[in-house]
């Protein structure tokens, strides 16, 4: 593929087309957004790979955390097969270019940096630190509390969707208070905090790249332990690098890709691949 | 494609992720999912 089809393919335009499009087609229940209800049907027996609340009144699928969870706190299995089993799968096969192409979330976010802002920060002392802290978000509040915090009936709250998913309050809590007189009626101190959560992310989606994505999301950081060994994977070519390290300066998830092309942070959106000026990188299912 | 540069991580991973699914769903998971994602989620979208 020459340099300029490349440009075009890894370019932001491109990608966002892809997951507008993606984002489009799995929240296309039109009737949900008219009359403030959510989509009943037995499409929602599968998860999308992306984040995508299941409480958006256009989604026709489930969310994989919102599952997880709710697999967890049903108070019938203690593994849950289904959900995990769907994440391994789309884990092996592309690792984290959910994150960079099929995520709605991600979408909101990478379209909120575009906006100009007086400060943009791209590295920061705490930023390693902290990318750790999706890790102890998955395991504490997507995994043990749903499991182990139980009520008098064995079953447990989402923990994940009450008290820190953004994603949840933009694409259920905003529209269907809009649509909705009862869940407007509804509306408590949960609300607030979740929408203040909501207005932090905003903002500092403004300043920071992704910083949900970095920082807080459980399904980037189940997807990113399958980075490694995904089928389909980005790979530099070391006799074609001419160390420039343009790559490592375009990234905008901080990830150095001659070095770890296999990155846990790297989202595959292919911005290296478009700015490598000797084509070392590419996407391939090949291990070298 | 030769042996050593052939995905065989991925592939493995991926078809043990296909035999989990259906192993949930046939013991009923995909039920649980299903029945949470047709109700509002009253924790999502913050009501409680």
């Amino acid at each position: 593929m020459d340099k300029n089809k490349k440009k075009k393919l890894y370019g932001d335009g491109f990608r966002h087309s892809v997951q507008a499009l993606w984002g489009i087609a799995t929240n296309s229940f039109i009737t949900g957004f008219l009359k403030g209800r959510i989509y009943t049907g037995k499409l929602k027996y599968l998860c999308v790979p992306g984040l995508n609340c299941y409480s958006c009144p256009g989604a026709l699928g489930s969310c994989p955390i919102g599952a997880l969870q709710a697999v967890f706190g049903s108070g019938e299995h203690k593994i849950a097969f289904y959900v995990i089993g769907f994440l391994m799968f789309i884990g092996a096969v592309c690792g984290r270019f959910v994150c960079g192409w099929l995520c709605p979330f991600g979408l909101m976010q990478d379209l909120l940096h575009k906006i100009p802002f007086p400060k943009k920060i791209k590295d920061f002392k705490a930023d390693r630190l902290l990318r750790y802290l999706k890790y102890i978000i998955l395991a504490l509040f997507v995994i043990i509390l749903p499991m182990f915090a139980l009520d008098e009936y064995g079953m447990s709250d989402p923990w994940f969707c009450k008290y820190i998913c953004p994603a949840g309050t933009l694409e259920g809590g905003l529209p269907l208070a809009a649509l909705n007189e009862g869940i407007r009626a509804s509306i408590g101190w949960l609300y607030t905090y979740k929408l203040a959560i909501l207005a932090v992310l905003i903002i500092a989606s403004l300043i920071i790249y992704r910083p949900f994505c970095k920082y807080i999301c459980p399904l980037g950081a189940i997807y990113s332990t399958f980075n490694k060994i995904s089928v389909f994977k980005l790979r530099c070519d070391e006799s074609k690098c001419v160390s420039c390290g343009k790559c490592a300066r375009v990234c905008k998830m901080n990830v150095d890709p001659t070095r770890i092309p296999d990155s846990a942070e790297c989202i595959r959106c292919g911005k290296c691949i478009s700015e490598c000026p000797t084509q070392a990188l590419k996407f391939t299912a090949k291990n070298k | 494609m030769n042996k050593k540069n052939f995905p065989y991580k991925g592939i493995i991973t991926a078809l043990l992720g296909l035999v989990f699914m259906f192993f949930g769903a046939y013991r009923g998971e995909a039920d649980i999912v299903l029945s949470k994602a047709i109700r509002v989620c009253l924790e999502c979208i913050g009501i409680g």
